[in-house]
């Protein structure tokens, strides 16, 4: 048997397996080294049917090694299908033990791999890709090699009535222990004090079932060792150290999930060096992937690039490196193609390191963050004259200038608010609020701009520390301007800016309470909040304030302590302004001072009107239309009207139970309704039916795999075709109104069927995945939304909340009729 | 943000739109008197009673209009257009008849057309008044979840009352076995079953309780609380399919009807051209 290659490939991962197809490609001797009976085991650990994720979508593939995202069993099959079709040269249980330099050899520079069994190999060049998963942890007590004892979940349905303990309380742990729940008892044992290290989906998930009783959990507990039993209905006695004792657990099953062993004592023993003593340090890499050793190369998890697709793209390009072909970076030509229109002459190199000289925002970013965030951004170029995006927009994207100037315009009049410049960046505000564009913003030169979605931005700000503080910075003083202070000058808002607090609000909780002393002047720029005084022995709720607007402005006027309570509706970012500080503004610029007062008398009088009505409803009938009025208010927004942009309202009293409402919207929206006109809160005869409300920051959006859920420019939240049906949004819309069914178009009836009662013949549907779906407000229906037009009786309504909540502007009196109360 | 019901859909716009053609209608009857005298073959008379023909099948349309839901508009605009207009229709078909009544197809094909209207009219009486007595009763519960709770309070009864003395079990066994809701039209109508076996059982269970030994008087008012909750989700059952049947009565008048007044019409039309 030959004993020398030109390559060997360590580890059959995704990596792996692609260096090896891309060898076999290039006619190179080869080996490829498994340490398991299998490639993929990483992959083929991952539960049944688990969904594989190839992020990020821009990046391009390039290896013969296919990969999309897809189901765990697709993605091994296609990989079977290449070690078949390749004839991949691949040895199965090879676990290395040593890569030496074999100086004895007859090729004094290659590479000598001894393998677990005693074997050697030599070669040129070594590629590892063992990845970080190889080494599972193991439970180091006795009893830990029991056959009750395992260390992965292959799949959950195998295990029925048994009691399992989960060992671990990371995301894997509670994915299995989830994956158990239902047909049997489940235990997850945790040695921290909470799973604050878990997904959010997860963790909400983790205490759900719990709550409903279909798992519990032991915090701070660490197994001791498990017992063989040789009678009893249990095979096992787990023995755990829990804060109040030692406690017995005897269970049919433990499936320990404690992570994985750290690979850097075996990459040492190899010769590779790390830049630092920490123990996850990545090792030093050439940009060709080649170690400190020379011929050893390091590829995929192993080497920082956790993602599956990088992995395989690397294992493409670390061949050709060997093989002394030039490839530039996957990213490169789609990079180029976005380019195509501004700078084309220049390399890429070259663009973007004029980008990141013009913006310094982007100086905060290294060359990968760059690279991502361009290939996930737009490059507008728009001319002087050209809107890039209206006042009561619901885009949510962000901008960066690289060349040119543009204005905002705020209110009504022709006069710019604001300018921006090269090197400056817009629409920060949207992308916190998550509400309509305040301003106009048109470019008055030419231009060149990157417009970045919203999501990126949040993940680069959530990453780049500084990053975060250069933009709230920059917001702060943009709301200050906007909300107080059109006129002020350049100092007085950057001494604003500089001293204004961020907090932060949960929902119902207070920024202050009736009575209070003043602190200072409360913006809103995210969330929503409520006004409310004690009348009459009742808190009544008085106004509803959006982002985008400031309370506490009374006090500060009259120097009285606080007239109402302010609590937040939702959860809530404000920036607040301390007194003094707000003092000394008002004092020097007589235009705040008046557009406060204005603010100020208009507010006092709403009061006193809702003041008046409270006590003469109070002296007369007891529990009356106002108060009902501000109790609505109140239930509408522990409904979560407060966080909605349109919300379906049914009154009881009109409505007579006809369903045409439903039968609209599933005839129109592939078979299912996305409403459900029978469930959901009422109060004094108006329900809040099961249908969505199109949040300002919607829930379901956070956490889509394939980026399916959008908001289109008027507010509509919906999902497009690329739904994969995982079910996160479902799980995460607090409201309930997404469901998983199966789209299938409606034909629609003739007239001769509807006399004669004739259901049509349904298209047999080529698809039957389901899929999730959700109101999207009927927008691509020309006339709005048919479940309000269907509705015969004017039961139906669909209302924004600023209408249906912001009292401060509108007459009491026409709000009450026009919620339909004079007769309640 | 509008909130308003069929009757005042856009500021009245349809009652408003009915008036006028009334009156225009009644203006027409009265400023020209026909040579012939006010009858349906006048040329007035065939001028509204063409005019009424056209708004007969218009209103029929409704009833398909508002089963498709791909076009454009409210149906709400189209119920209220229905009501108003149907309602001048009357007057038009009477002025169109010039009074002449007989015993005949032409007075047939009218007097379908006023039970129509009048069924439509029952019909907008229970739309203003059922929705809001159906929430009261029901609150969010569902009429499906009440009868949930009905077949557990039974379960839980029985095997309660399996512990009591003969008597009670009897009593509640018959309450269980014997209580329908909304079996027949008319109980659904009428909304309660006459001799309820679940009031009884309440009532009998309230005298039976006074004999039992003291160990037996924990679970007796255990299973007492269970009939009485019983009984009034029973009620509530029994309201909700009345409000339910009550709601859509009027259309299986409404409905036949109108097929019977257009097959009329036709005949009234056809015999009107054959003997010209």
């Amino acid at each position: 048997m030959r004993n020398h290659f030109d390559v060997i490939i360590i580890g059959a991962g995704p990596s792996g397996l692609s260096a090896a197809a891309r060898a076999a490609e290039q006619k190179l001797s080869y080996l490829l080294l498994e340490a398991t009976e299998a490639a993929a085991n990483t992959i083929r650990n991952y539960q049944r049917r688990k969904l594989v994720m190839a992020e990020p979508r821009g990046l391009p593939l390039r290896s013969p090694l296919p990969f999309a995202a897809s189901l765990r069993e697709s993605v091994l099959n296609s990989w079977e299908n290449v070690i078949a079709d390749y004839q991949i040269n691949i040895r199965y249980n090879s676990k290395v033990v040593a890569i030496t330099r074999d100086v004895a050899g007859k090729k004094p520079e290659a590479l000598k791999v001894e393998l677990g069994d005693g074997s050697l190999f030599t070669a040129d060049h070594v590629i590892l890709a063992i990845g970080v998963q190889g080494n599972l942890r193991k439970l180091e007590i006795p009893g830990g090699d029991l056959p009750q004892v395992q260390y992965q979940l292959d799949d959950p349905e195998a295990y029925q009535n048994e009691t399992i303990v989960v060992i671990g309380g990371g995301d894997t742990g509670v994915e299995n222990a989830l994956a158990l729940t239902g047909r049997n008892q489940v235990i997850v044992l945790n040695r921290a004090e909470d799973f604050s290290n878990c997904k959010e989906s997860n963790l909400t998930q983790l205490t759900e079932a719990r709550q409903r009783g279909a798992l519990d959990w032991l915090l701070e507990t660490r197994p001791q060792s498990i017992e063989a039993n040789t009678k009893g209905e249990f095979p096992v006695t787990l023995f755990a150290e829990t804060p109040k004792g030692i406690e017995r657990i005897p269970c049919h099953r433990i499936i320990a999930r404690l992570g994985a062993l750290p690979s850097r004592p075996l990459l040492e023993s190899f010769g590779v060096a790390f830049p630092t003593a920490d123990l996850a340090a990545l090792p030093v890499l050439t940009p060709r992937y080649e170690s400190n050793v020379p011929g050893l190369y390091i590829i995929g998890a192993l080497a920082g690039y956790p993602l599956i697709k990088q992995g395989i793209n690397q294992g493409y390009e670390v061949i050709e490196h060997i093989i002394g072909n030039p490839v530039e970076a996957a990213d490169t030509a789609l990079l180029r193609e976005k380019f195509a229109s501004f700078c084309s002459d220049r390399g890429i190199e070259d663009v973007l390191d004029k980008i990141q000289r013009s913006v310094p925002l982007l100086r905060l970013l290294n060359s990968l963050q760059l690279r991502e965030l361009i290939l996930e951004s737009n490059i507008l170029l728009p001319a002087p004259g050209d809107i890039i995006f209206e006042r009561n927009d619901y885009s949510t994207s962000f901008f960066f200038v690289i060349e040119g100037e543009l204005e905002m315009f705020i209110d009504e009049d022709d006069i710019a608010d604001d300018s921006f410049k090269s090197g400056e960046f817009f629409g920060e505000m949207g992308l916190l609020s998550g509400r309509r564009r305040i301003a106009t913003v048109r470019a008055t030169t030419s231009c060149a701009l990157i417009e970045t979605p919203r999501r990126v931005i949040l993940k680069l700000i959530n990453s780049v520390q500084a990053m975060r503080r250069t933009l709230d910075e920059v917001a702060i003083k943009r709301i200050v301007h906007a909300c107080i202070g059109l006129s002020l000058s350049e100092d007085d808002l950057n001494d604003l800016a500089t001293h204004a607090v961020i907090k932060q609000y949960a929902a119902g909780e207070e920024l202050f309470h009736e009575g209070d002393e003043a602190d200072g002047l409360y913006l809103i720029r995210r969330g929503s909040v409520t006004v409310s005084r004690m009348m009459t022995g009742r808190e009544v709720v008085l106004f509803y304030v959006a982002a985008g607007n400031y309370v506490g402005e009374m006090s500060l006027i009259s120097g009285e302590p606080r007239y109402a309570t302010v609590r937040a509706a939702i959860a809530t970012e404000a920036i607040l302004i301390d007194v003094g500080r707000m003092q000394g503004i008002i004092a020097r610029n007589p235009e705040v001072r008046s557009s406060l007062d204005a603010r100020y008398l208009q507010h006092l009088q709403e009061q006193e009107k809702r003041q008046q009505l409270e006590t003469s409803s109070d002296s007369s009938s007891g529990f009356s239309n106002q108060s009902a009025q501000s109790s609505l208010i109140s239930f509408l927004i522990q409904q979560g009207v407060g966080e909605a942009t349109d919300v379906l309202l049914i009154d009881e009293s009109l409505c007579v139970r006809c369903n045409h409402c439903e039968q609209a919207c599933a005839d129109t929206h592939g078979g299912a309704t996305r409403l459900d006109r029978d469930t959901g809160p009422i109060y004094a005869n108006i329900r809040v039916p099961t249908s969505c409300r199109h949040c300002e920051h919607p829930h379901c959006m956070k956490d889509c795999p394939p980026d399916a859920i959008h908001r289109a420019p008027h507010g509509e939240v919906y999902i497009d075709d690329s739904c994969i049906g995982c079910g996160n949004c479902q799980q995460n819309c607090p409201y309930d109104v997404i469901q998983m069914a199966v789209i299938q178009d409606q034909p629609e009836q003739s007239l001769w069927q509807m006399l004669l009662g004739i259901q049509p013949k349904q298209v047999a549907s080529t698809n039957n995945t389901k899929v999730a779906v959700k109101c999207d407000m009927c927008k691509d229906i020309a006339d709005g939304p048919v479940c309000v037009r269907a509705c015969p009786v004017g039961a139906a309504l669909r209302v924004n909340p600023e209408q249906l909540l912001g009292y401060a502007s509108n007459n009491v009196a026409d709000e009450h009729h026009i919620l339909g109360f004079d007769d309640a | 943000m509008q909130q308003s019901n069929m009757f005042d859909y856009k500021n009245y716009r349809y009652f408003k739109i009915a008036v006028v053609v009334i009156l225009i209608a009644l203006a027409a009857f009265l400023f020209f008197e026909p040579a012939v005298g006010h009858y349906g073959g006048s040329w007035l008379g065939y001028t509204l009673g063409t005019i009424s023909a056209c708004m007969v099948l218009w209103m029929t349309w409704y009833g398909i209009r508002k089963r498709r839901y791909r076009g454009t508009g409210a149906t709400q605009g189209w119920l209220s257009a229905h009501i108003y207009l149907g309602t001048a229709l009357t007057f038009i078909v009477t002025l169109h008849s010039g009074f002449n009544f007989g015993l005949d197809v032409h007075t047939l094909a009218y007097t379908l057309l006023l039970i129509v209207v009048a069924s439509g009219f029952f019909g907008n009486y229970t739309y203003m008044i059922y929705p809001r007595k159906m929430t009261e009763n029901m609150g969010e519960d569902s009429l499906d979840g009440l009868l949930l709770r009905i077949a557990e309070a039974d379960k839980l009864a029985r095997k309660i009352a399996l512990l009591m003395p003969d008597e009670i079990n009897n009593t509640v066994l018959r309450a269980c076995r014997e209580t329908s809701i909304g079996l027949s039209l008319i109980d659904q109508l009428s909304g309660f079953q006459p001799n309820c076996p679940s009031a009884k059982a309440v009532q009998e269970l309230t005298a039976l309780g006074k004999d039992l030994a003291v160990d037996q008087r924990k679970l007796y008012r255990e299973l007492y609380s269970i009939m009485v909750r019983r009984e009034s989700l029973v009620r509530r059952a029994r309201q909700d399919l009345m409000y339910r049947a009550r709601l859509g009565i009027w259309l299986y008048l409404h409905v036949p009807f109108t097929v019977g007044l257009l097959v009329a019409m036709l005949a009234h039309i056809v015999a009107v051209f054959v003997y010209w």
